[in-house]
């Protein structure tokens, strides 16, 4: 796989950082360049949150995913916002229970999730980001089963290592969604 | 036989205060409380911005020239990086009670463990005599031409009564310079405020009603008269918070 | 060593940790608070003292007063903040303490925005506050480098005795990368004899003090200071080459706005365009050296901005105005695109120098 840059984006308490951050993670345990920046707005809760991560074998430039070849996004005015910056040929992952509408360009690939939906019926509420992520990683092979482990490792803080189960629940959930 | 000398905190210079002024007394005091306690060679006193600027030069303990107002955030700093050291600031009127008001009450709220030595003669001396934020109601002077106008100029701020209402004050006390016993007052709360520093206790403050015959165009005798008669009734001396005692 | 991933408002904590820095002293405002934050809970555990001042007013005077009692002290902030410190850091400068203080800056002017910019290049470079006087300016452009060049500010600051910036900006601040926690040797340091922590008895009073009533002394100790500013100049300006040595147009950027510079020239070099990038790690001393060099090979210059044409003024310095300079600029917390860039390189590649 060549560069990844990567761009979630959704409202913010959906995990959108912490998806990044898994993301990251993964990539730096495979020894690659990575970078991850949030895009930061003055609301601390439920403002649009959106950040990029890119994953390289060289040394990184521009931390911004601007023109993003694996767009995520988690509503719909991501979509609406994003979905013209992807790079043609590129990736867009939609969580569809929360985005009615389908991508408009035909130069990508769109894979529709219904990544908040499944995550309540199958009590991970909270846990749609890591859906998306099973996902992504289905389909872009952006890292392996052990390093998949290595990073949540990481991401998941001590005092909360109880969710690791249902972390990897829910990225074996997106994982195996049509 | 020498029966009385100048204290050893104090430097062997002559001061640049005006005829009259009891800058001279308090620094005096200050010097004589460090030797008695034996403190000066851990003592780093902070000079503020107005008439006491060259303190610095005055004092034989380590010495630093804070910029207006910002006296007690420089000795929270030396206080929080050595707190085996003794730290004072020397403030005036415009400088603890305008600019640097903020400073204070937080130093204060904190209880930084700081003695204060707050000299309140109601005006500002070294810029030529302007209305302070302790100038009395109808006080003349050159910012006040009319007299300071509460309606306009707002009132006074009695800064022992503020402070003494907060949790990280130990010590406030509000002496006066005018007179011998008052000035063994003085001299007795200036020990104990420093006393309480060396113990670790909080913030320790003492205000002194002071003169400025110069700007406020009295002889230094008739000074000391006006400070009895206009300052000592609207700051009314004495204790106003001793958790020590309490 | 292991890479640990870290924000870079992190790593600069964490740096002046591992430099000795036991005594913070700072004023809440974004984009920077990570170093705030990472301080007070890491510092208590070291025996240090983090203090959350009621103002910046209030946090640059702790430093400066920690600063006189001769332990290593540091601030941080964003842009309005340090405006409020300017007068400190005058006072610092003035009385010859050293300290570290960390702009993480944000759109401007006023209360402007919170998003990344670098419109306090001048207030950092030419003047902080009144009076003559210079802070080094260090100019980080990755985690890395946020982790060693805080740790080298602190050696600066003591071996110059004066206040060193590191200018970083909201995205340098945010963005997390891996980075090696490793410890700058420390380079030799002059004893501090002129701290004020007590005379213990010993030595004639210390005073540090920055009032001067005598204008020849006053003067003099200006001519003194700048002696020292020489000395800086000559020997510790920094400054990244990238693709310099063949280029005909050559970049100047730094910060945020290198990294995006470097999309660029690669973008360029595919075009056939020969193109460069000039990176000041120091912003003061600004590295002359290398830009006057640049300007013997270089048919143009472009200073790569997210301000209105601040840095610009030094490139045209340090290259004698030989060869025309183009200004890149983006501001109020916007950030070029690579693409952005591109076209400039490719405009000016071809004459137009507006």
């Amino acid at each position: 796989m060549g560069d990844a840059v990567i761009l979630v984006a959704g409202f913010g308490g959906q995990g959108i950082l912490f998806a990044g951050k898994f993301l990251v993670y993964a990539g730096m345990l495979q020894g690659k360049h990575v970078s991850w920046l949030p895009s930061y707005g003055p609301e601390m809760r439920g403002g649009t949150a959106n950040c990029s991560v890119i994953i390289s074998d060289r040394p990184i430039g521009s931390p911004i995913a601007e023109t993003p070849n694996i767009l995520v996004v988690m509503n719909t005015p991501s979509l609406d916002a994003f979905e013209k910056s992807c790079v043609s040929g590129g990736r867009i992952f939609v969580d569809s229970s929360l985005i009615e509408r389908k991508i408009v360009r035909d130069d990508v690939t769109g894979f529709y999730i219904p990544a908040t939906r499944l995550a309540d019926e199958d009590k991970l509420k909270g846990l749609a980001n890591m859906i998306m992520v099973g996902k992504i990683i289905r389909e872009t092979g952006i890292c392996d089963s052990d390093e998949m482990e290595a990073a949540l490792n990481k991401i998941v803080p001590e005092r909360k290592k109880n969710m690791l189960e249902a972390n990897l629940r829910a990225i074996n959930l997106g994982y195996i969604s049509a | 036989m020498t029966v009385f000398e100048r204290p050893k905190a104090l430097s062997d210079v002559a001061t640049h205060y005006c005829p009259g002024c009891t800058h001279g007394i308090i620094h005096r005091l200050i010097a004589e409380a460090l030797d008695e306690l034996d403190l000066t060679g851990r003592t780093v006193g902070i000079a503020p911005v107005g008439c006491a600027v060259m303190a610095y030069d005055y004092f034989e303990c380590d010495m630093i020239q804070a910029a207006h107002g910002r006296a007690p955030a420089v000795a929270t700093g030396v206080k929080r990086a050595i707190p085996e050291n003794i730290v004072f600031t020397y403030q005036g009127d415009g400088d603890l009670a305008a600019i640097g008001a903020a400073e204070t009450l937080h130093a204060a709220a904190r209880g930084e463990k700081i003695t204060i030595i707050f000299v309140n003669n109601a005006i500002y001396g070294m810029t030529g005599g302007q209305m302070a934020p302790t100038s009395l109601p109808g006080q003349i002077t050159q910012t006040s031409p009319y007299g300071r106008d509460v309606e306009s100029a707002g009132y006074p701020i009695k800064v022992c009564e503020l402070l003494a209402t907060m949790n990280g004050t130990f010590y406030a006390e509000r002496v006066s310079v005018n007179t011998v016993k008052n000035v063994r007052a003085a001299k007795n709360a200036v020990k104990k405020a420093f006393d309480y520093q060396n113990q670790g206790k909080g913030l320790s403050i003492v205000e002194i009603i002071s003169t400025c015959p110069t700007n406020w165009g009295l002889s230094p005798q008739k000074s000391l008269d006006w400070l009895a008669q206009n300052m000592i009734p609207y700051y009314p001396l004495g204790v106003y918070r001793d958790r020590g005692a309490e | 060593m292991e890479r640990v991933l870290m924000k870079g408002n992190e790593a600069i904590a964490e740096a002046a940790i591992m430099a000795g820095c036991r005594h913070f002293f700072g004023y809440p405002i974004t984009p920077q608070t990570e170093v705030a934050a990472y301080m007070s809970k890491r510092l208590p555990k070291l025996g240090g003292v983090y203090l959350q001042a009621e103002s910046e007013v209030a946090s640059i005077n702790m430093v400066l007063g920690a600063s006189a009692a001769g332990v290593r002290a540091m601030t941080s902030s964003s842009s309005p903040g340090i405006s409020l410190m300017s007068e400190g850091i005058s006072y610092m400068a003035g009385c010859d303490l050293p300290a570290v203080i960390v702009n993480i800056q944000r759109g401007g002017p006023g209360l402007g925005g919170i998003q990344p910019s670098q419109a306090d290049y001048f207030q950092a470079t030419r003047s902080v506050g009144h009076g003559d006087f210079h802070v080094i300016a260090l100019s980080p452009n990755c985690v890395q480098e946020m982790s060693d060049l805080t740790q080298s500010a602190f050696d600066l600051a003591d071996i110059y005795r004066c206040p060193v910036m590191i200018l970083g900006d909201g995205i340098l601040g945010q963005m997390m990368e891996p980075v090696e926690l490793r410890r700058i040797p420390e380079r030799e340091l002059p004893a501090k004899d002129w701290i004020t922590s007590g005379t213990a008895g010993k030595r004639g009073h210390n005073i540090v003090n920055s009032l001067i009533l005598k204008p020849e002394a006053l003067e003099q100790s200006n001519f003194d200071r700048f002696d020292r500013y020489k000395l800086i100049e000559e020997s510790e300006a920094l400054c990244e080459e990238y693709m310099t040595d063949d280029a005909d147009i050559v970049l100047a950027a730094y910060g945020a706005a290198s990294r995006i510079s470097k999309n660029a020239v690669l973008a360029a070099r595919a075009r056939g365009i020969k193109a460069g990038l000039l990176r000041p790690l120091t912003l003061w001393p600004f590295p002359k050296k290398n830009f006057a060099a640049a300007a013997a090979y270089a048919q143009a210059f472009i200073s790569v901005e997210m301000s209105m044409g601040q840095m610009i003024e030094d490139v045209k310095l340090a290259t004698e105005c030989k060869k025309p300079v183009a200004l890149c600029a983006r501001t109020g917390g916007m950030v070029h695109s690579p693409d952005e860039i591109l076209a400039k390189i490719i405009s000016v590649n071809g004459g137009n120098y507006n």
